[in-house]
Order: C-alpha cells, then structure tokens, then sequence
C-alpha cells in the first residue's frame, strides 16, 4: 500500500478508473497537458491520449452541458470544474438538467457523470477561491454529493462516484490536497456512498464533520480529551443522500452534538443535521445542538483564518454542550 | 446576412425547374406536414374543451419541421425544444405516446412527470428535454462527441427557437462544437417571435445565421416555409456534420398562433404581420407543386385529414381511459434506487392517502 496525499489520492483514482473503463473521460479547464491547476489530472493525457483527457473552453455551463450529452450517449464524463467558486455558470446544467433527466424522462434517459470539484478556504483565495456551496446542491434531488476528508477515502468514493448510475457532486477540500497523506490500497476498490464514518469513538460530544473540517475537529477532540471529554466525531462524506440512521444512531449514542462546517450557517447543511436529530431523537438530547461554522458573509480573505472554524472555536462548542 | 436559399417559389414553381427528392418521397413529405397540421389543431381543441393542459403550437412551422428533419437517418437524434413533436412524430414517436404524454397520463414514458407538449422516444434518439431555453444545445454537442469518440456514425441535429440565440447554451454549444469538430448541426427555427419579443429585440444581428461566424463554423438562411429548401439546407448541413464541420441553418418562418395555447399574440403583433405570412403558408405552397404534378388529386389532401383525424381519435379514446398514476412514481426515478429518505417520506404520505381513499392497491408503502 503506498502513502499518498489526498490529491494522489484523486489522480489515482482518475487513473485506476481510465485503466478499468474506456467509456471514462476526463475534461475541463487545464486538465489536458498541464494536469490541473492543482495537478490533480497529471499525466492523465499522456497516458489516455488527448481524447479522453482535454483541455475545453473556458465555459463551465459547457463543460457541464456537454458532459451531460456525452453521459446521454455512451461515455461516463467526470468533469473537473476548476474551483467550486466558478461553478454557478452551470448551475442550470446541474440542477435543471443532470439532476433532472432520469425522473424527467421516466428513467429512459441518465446521466451518470461525475463533477469534480476543489472546494473550501484556507489557501488565502479570497472570496471567488475559497466558497463551500454544498448546500445550494444538497437542495437538489436526483444529485449525489460527496466529499472526502482522506486519501483513503478521496480514491474509493471517487471510484464509486465514476461507477454510480446517477449524477454525483464531488467535492475535494482543496485545503487538505497536500496536507493530509495516508495508505492508499492499489487498484480499484470503492468506499459506499451514503454511509458515513466513525472517525474517533467518544462517550461525551458528537461532533459532526466533513471535508476539511475532520481534521479541524480531530485536534479539537484531542483537547478535549486532556480535559476529560471523549468526543465520538462522525465524516458525513456523502451529504447527499445522506446516512440519516447514522447520524441518528451517533447523536443518540451521547446526546449532546456539535455540528461543524466552514459554509455559512444560514441554511447551511447544519441545519439539516440539527432538524434530523430534532425529529427524530430530541429525547435523548442533553443540550441544545451547537453549530460552528463559517459567517454568514461572503469569504474574506485576510482573515479567513478567523472566518473558518478552528479547533479553539469546536473545542469551545463541544465544552459548552458537554457542561450545558 | 446570407442569401435566402429557396427551392420552391412562393407561387409553387420549382427555382431550379428541379425538385432535390424524388415524387414518392414528395408525397411522404406532404403527408408528414397535414399530419402536423392536423394534430396540432386536434390538440388544440383538447385542450380548448380542457381535456389537456398546454399546446405548444407548431401551425405554420411543418416545412421547417419536416423538411429538416427527414434527412434524419434512424440512428441520428435530434434534440428538441417546444415544437419538434411533429418532427419526432415522423421519426418514429407513436402517435399514442405522443397523445399519452399531452394527457400527462400513466401511459406516458415520462410517467407525467413533465407538463404537456414535452415528448420524448428513446427508440428514435429524441432525448427528453427541458422548458429551459437552450441548455439542449450543448447536450446535442457532447453527444455528438461521444459519437465522434466511440467511432459511431452518427449525426446529431440540434433544435431551437430564436429566442434561444441568446441563451448560454447557444454560445458554449456552438463554440464547443467548432472547437471539437463535433459531428452535429444546429438547427434555429427562426418564427419570429420568442413568446412576444421579435428578433429586432433579441439580437442587433441582421439574421442569427450570422452569428455562426464567430464560432467558426458556417451558418445560412433558408426559406422556412419551403419544404424542399428545409429538406435540401439540412441534407448539406448533415453531410458537413458526417465530415466533422458543425454549421448553422436558419429557417426563417413565421409561427401562426400564440406562444402556446396559454398565450394572446394580438397584444403584440398585428393582423397585417399574421395576415402576410398566412398567404406563404407552407401546405398551400406545397400542395400547388403536387397538384402542378399530378401527385395530389383533387380533394385528396381533404381525405387525408379526415384519415388522419381519425386516427388521432382513436388514440385519444385510449388515452382517456388510461389507468390512474402509480402513487409510487412520486419518488421513484430520482436516483436508480430509491434511497432511504425517499422511501420514509413516501411512507409517510401513504398512510394519509390510504386513510382519504386516494391509494389504489400496488401504491403501499415501501420496506425500510
């Protein structure tokens, strides 16, 4: 098994599946000979060819709207979308069109295709380099969004996206590209959508994590724990359709629960979370539910080490609900 | 602005002394539009007497429809906005799906999930497709990359409105295709009227054919109420398509009702403007050549109306009587399976509709 970072995560998994299926393209904007502008589609044309690894024009409602044509007639398209900032040109093609076709058409027409994307701050983008717009897409039935926080699980929910009958969402945190690195198993295998992941047990505090805030929320937890709190942290990683029974059975498991995300709070995927719990397991709640999140504003840039959440603010949200 | 390629005069003689098809496939032509013709004003009348919701009307537009699109081979598709049901029709959509889905009924392939007058028929390649404007445009392109890239042969022909020139989708798909040599061409029945705005107010261009020319590919103007002209502009842009050129034809044609059934055009045309185009109707034009010819008798196209009438009748008393909606559909075909969520909020609603009677039996509830 060889070490790698969540961004060889992705290239692996880009690889693995044009190696399996000749039907897998991969397109966008610099993907072809440059690799990406993060370099997650390095080498991709050199060893697949020009037609199945491209450069398109600089048009995401294109790169969207073609790769919905090329899933209606035989190819399984993952469409790289630069930054998640620059997606909204496409918005119509996702959520009128993608998420559409198969109700639409009463399951005569699909479009399985994958839509990658970095996503998330921490890299000093400022406003139109930095967004988290999950929840505008988790609005949206007949999508698939994911989004993983290890190299792990970056390739095996890649694989099952590119392998998925319906349109998938997938979010890499950008922040955690080259931070976080990790055993990578060689070839193809595939982590299921919709199950989410224990990543540390703990008796206390529920945290409720995913993308780059799992290793936010992992530090927090070590700082709890010297202070006598064991937090049980779950990574949603598929928001869309989301574990439910899950997050259900993990809120109930200590009663007390913190939701994090670096979207803005306001309608964000938090609020999802919260109602879930609220309708179907308020009796076992000890305190109220805790969000930490991004502001409701839009991103900064000089300070968005304040705007997103960090480990002093989820240790503080899981203090507060543990003594409530 | 390019010249207006015309075959047929408006007086019904032939420019060249010459007609591009045969008598036989003339014939089949004329057929094809009376049957536009008559099941657009049939659907009308449904849904005069409420018995359908929306007609998008295509009165006025069958040369531009039919002769287009009979270059078709089987395996090209065509990709469709409002009022390309004629020309699916043609192509092979029964004239029972098509009434099915006007009624929006359980017999719809779209198990009524759309609203009226959006038809689709997978064994054609007439994809489904959506009342927003143009975002067919660069599906029909990517499409046609794939074909292109799986080595198939095959063309796809794009359709839109005028209004749709100056959508998103006409500049990316355009564009997309002149880049990759797609093997497709797009297809602008221009009528004039994008609901109540005319073109002066859509575009400062002189014709939308030229706005090929920024893509790169070719664009003209054909006579859209000239069938032969239709079928002769597509024939070019199809064999241009199979060499890997993507191009542009513009039928200019004049559509002779309102937007759709829900719509008053005299709050912003006039008589004059309707009264004009009516005498370059394009059945009539038509019609004179095939008479001049001896392949239409007296009285024939008559009968053809009332062959055709009747068959539409008959599928309209099947479609009245169709089964009721499955309850279930309600959530099935959001995703290949129907996830947890889904099933509990279906769940949930089952047992009220059961308690007020509105469940019939196949509609219970889903295993969780």
């Amino acid at each position: 098994m060889a070490t790698l970072t969540l961004l060889q995560a992705v290239n692996d998994a880009l690889k693995t599946a044009m190696r399996d299926d000749p039907s897998v393209v991969v397109f966008g904007e610099d993907v072809g000979p440059k690799g990406g502008v993060f370099l997650a589609t390095e080498g991709l044309t050199k060893e697949f060819g020009a037609n199945r690894c491209f450069d398109t024009p600089l048009s995401e409602d294109g790169i969207i709207g073609t790769g919905i044509g090329m899933a209606l007639n035989g190819l399984k398209p993952v469409c790289e979308i630069q930054f998640q900032d620059f997606i909204f040109p496409a918005f119509d093609q996702i959520v009128s069109e993608a998420a559409k076709f198969r109700y639409r058409s009463g399951g005569q027409y699909t479009c399985p295709m994958v839509i990658r994307t970095p996503y998330g701050g921490g890299i000093r983008g400022g406003l139109y380099h930095s967004q988290s717009g999950e929840a505008y897409f988790c609005h949206t039935p007949g999508l698939k969004v994911v989004i993983p926080s290890t190299p792990h699980d970056a390739k095996g929910l890649l694989l099952a996206s590119i392998d998925d009958p319906d349109p998938v969402l997938f979010l890499e945190p950008k922040a955690l590209y080259r931070q976080v690195k990790g055993e990578v198993p060689e070839g193809k295998y595939k982590v299921d959508l919709s199950t989410l992941r224990t990543v540390r047990e703990g008796r206390n505090v529920t945290v409720f994590c995913y993308g780059a805030m799992v290793p936010v929320c992992e530090r927090a937890a070590v700082q709890a724990a010297e202070k006598g709190i064991e937090t049980l942290i779950v990574d949603l990683r598929t928001l869309l359709p989301l574990d439910e029974e899950g997050v259900i059975e993990a809120a109930k498991q200590t009663g007390r629960v913190v939701v994090v995300h670096e979207a803005p709070r306001f309608c964000g995927f938090g609020g999802e979370i919260s109602a879930i719990i609220a309708e179907n397991a308020i009796e076992y709640m000890e305190a109220p539910i805790a969000r930490v999140t991004g502001f409701d504003t839009p991103f900064p840039n000089t300070l968005e080490h304040h705007y997103m959440p960090d480990e002093r603010r989820v240790l503080d949200a899981i203090e507060h609900v543990h003594n409530y | 602005m390019s010249t207006l390629q015309q075959v047929l005069r408006q007086d019904g003689t032939l420019v060249s002394g010459a007609s591009p098809v045969s008598d036989a496939r003339m014939k089949e032509l004329f057929v094809h539009m009376v049957r536009v013709r008559v099941l657009d004003e049939r659907m009308l009348k449904l849904q005069r007497a409420g018995r359908v919701g929306f007609v998008g009307t295509a009165k006025g537009l069958e040369a531009a429809l039919i002769g287009s699109a009979s270059v078709l081979r089987p395996t090209d598709w065509l990709w469709s906005g409002l009022r390309e049901g004629g020309a699916a029709v043609m192509r092979g959509l029964p004239l029972g799906e098509y009434i099915a889905q006007m009624y929006c009924n359980s017999n719809d392939t779209a198990k009524g999930r759309q609203m009226c007058n959006h038809f689709q028929h997978k064994g054609s390649n007439y994809p489904s497709w959506s009342s927003v404007i143009g975002t067919q445009i660069p599906h029909g392109v990517g499409a046609a990359y794939a074909a292109k890239q799986r080595g198939k042969d095959e063309v796809h022909a794009i359709y839109f409105g005028d209004g749709a020139t100056s959508s998103n989708g006409f500049h990316s798909g355009m564009n997309f295709a002149g880049v990759w040599k797609a093997p497709c061409y797009f297809v602008c029945i221009d009528n004039g009227w994008a609901i109540s705005v005319c073109s002066k107010n859509q575009t400062a261009a002189e014709s939308y054919a030229d706005k090929a020319e920024a893509y790169g590919i070719p664009g003209k103007d054909v006579d859209g109420n000239d069938v032969l002209a239709c079928h002769q502009a597509a024939k070019e842009a199809h064999e241009l398509a199979r060499k890997g050129q993507p191009s542009l034809i513009v039928l200019k044609t004049y559509r002779m009702l309102g937007h759709s059934s829900s719509d008053d055009p005299s709050k912003y045309r006039s008589d004059d403007e309707v009264a004009a185009w009516a005498a370059k109707d394009p059945l009539e034009r038509f019609e004179k050549l095939l008479t001049a010819r001896k392949l239409l008798a007296a009285g024939e196209r008559e009968k053809l109306e009332l062959a055709i009438t009747a068959e539409i009748d008959a599928e309209i008393h099947v479609q009245e009587a169709a089964p009721k909606m499955a309850l279930k559909t309600l959530v099935e075909d959001v995703y290949a399976d129907v996830p947890l969520h889904l099933r509990k909020q279906y769940n949930a609603f089952i047992t009220i509709a059961e308690r007020l009677g509105h469940a019939t039996p196949g509609d219970g509830a889903f295993p969780l």
